[in-house]
């Protein structure tokens, strides 16, 4: 069951990105660029998906499983640390250079296309570089943003 | 070929669509859709129970499989497609998630570590584009 779930998502998550027009480059980019010809697109696209996907996270945070009974991974919502923020900087640098993220990154690559084929090599590449887990961080590094209140 | 002209009405059923496929599998699965994560943890061996991720990569690619991604192709050079890949690859694994991990995922569970990673990497990516298309950095 739960691979089938699993796949339901995927095709899901896959067929929005197709329906939204962010698996083109051009389109992200358009809304990345403020000082031209500015397009919003990307920012109804994820706002939709974050209204759609709110009341599930909700649900899942109280209960903290899942509807198959399924103990939730949810992430640690509240720590600052520097990998966070390096990394989503060196990511922002990436997306900024290319338009692609990692979804539509995999999407392109169902063309064979050359330059699509280097991106995903690429991408494959960096993931697999080791990073220091923030976990092994010392506690001294850290921040928390908030303590839980349960 | 520049970007196109999207009715707002398609951009918000595919964002629904996106958030839907968020939804069930934290609902079910009890997991958070984050691409960059799923697809670094296969790349470093790991699968996930019954193999889940896999299962979620093969539907993510199924839409795209039977009607083609939508873009001709990547117009850019390839050493920038390159660079663009490591950068993109290293940094989301090192700030554990993307546009679908922490712009969708994150931000629809109220998380605060999310909020902060998303306007970081939007930022940047906007500075990027700037400097790249306005400043004179990039041809």
């Amino acid at each position: 069951m739960t691979l089938i779930s699993a796949f339901v998502a995927g095709v899901l998550f896959g067929g929005g990105l197709l329906l939204s027009r962010m698996s083109n480059p051009d389109n992200v980019l358009a809304f990345l660029d403020v000082a031209a010809d500015w397009r919003p697109a990307l920012l109804y696209t994820m706002a939709a998906a974050v209204i759609v996907a709110f009341p599930a996270f909700w649900v899942v945070r109280r209960s903290q499983r899942s509807w198959l009974g399924v103990a939730a991974e949810l992430p640690d919502r509240f720590r600052l640390d520097a990998p966070l923020i390096v990394g989503s900087a060196i990511f922002g640098v990436g997306w900024g250079l290319s338009g692609i993220c990692p979804g539509p990154a995999l999407l392109l690559l169902t063309r064979a296309d050359r330059g699509a084929i280097i991106f995903a090599l690429a991408l494959a590449l960096g993931m697999l570089v080791r990073v220091p887990s923030a976990e092994s961080a010392p506690r001294s590094r850290q921040r928390r943003l908030h303590e839980p209140s349960h | 070929m520049g970007p196109e002209q999207i009715p707002i009405s398609q951009s918000v059923l595919g964002g629904a669509l996106i958030g839907a496929g968020a939804a069930v599998l934290i609902l079910f699965n009890g997991r958070v859709a984050g691409i960059s994560g799923i697809l670094g943890r296969i790349l470093h061996g790991d699968p996930g129970p019954g193999g889940w991720r896999i299962a979620f990569l093969s539907g993510l690619l199924l839409p795209a499989l039977l009607l083609g991604p939508g873009v001709k192709g990547l117009q850019a050079p390839w050493p920038l497609l390159a660079t663009a890949g490591l950068l993109v690859g290293f940094g989301t694994r090192l700030g554990s998630g993307c546009t679908s991990g922490h712009g969708v995922c994150g931000v629809a569970n109220l998380s605060p570590r999310s909020f902060i990673a998303t306007g970081i990497f939007i930022g940047v990516a906007m500075l990027t584009v700037f400097l790249a298309r306005h400043a004179g950095w990039a041809s």
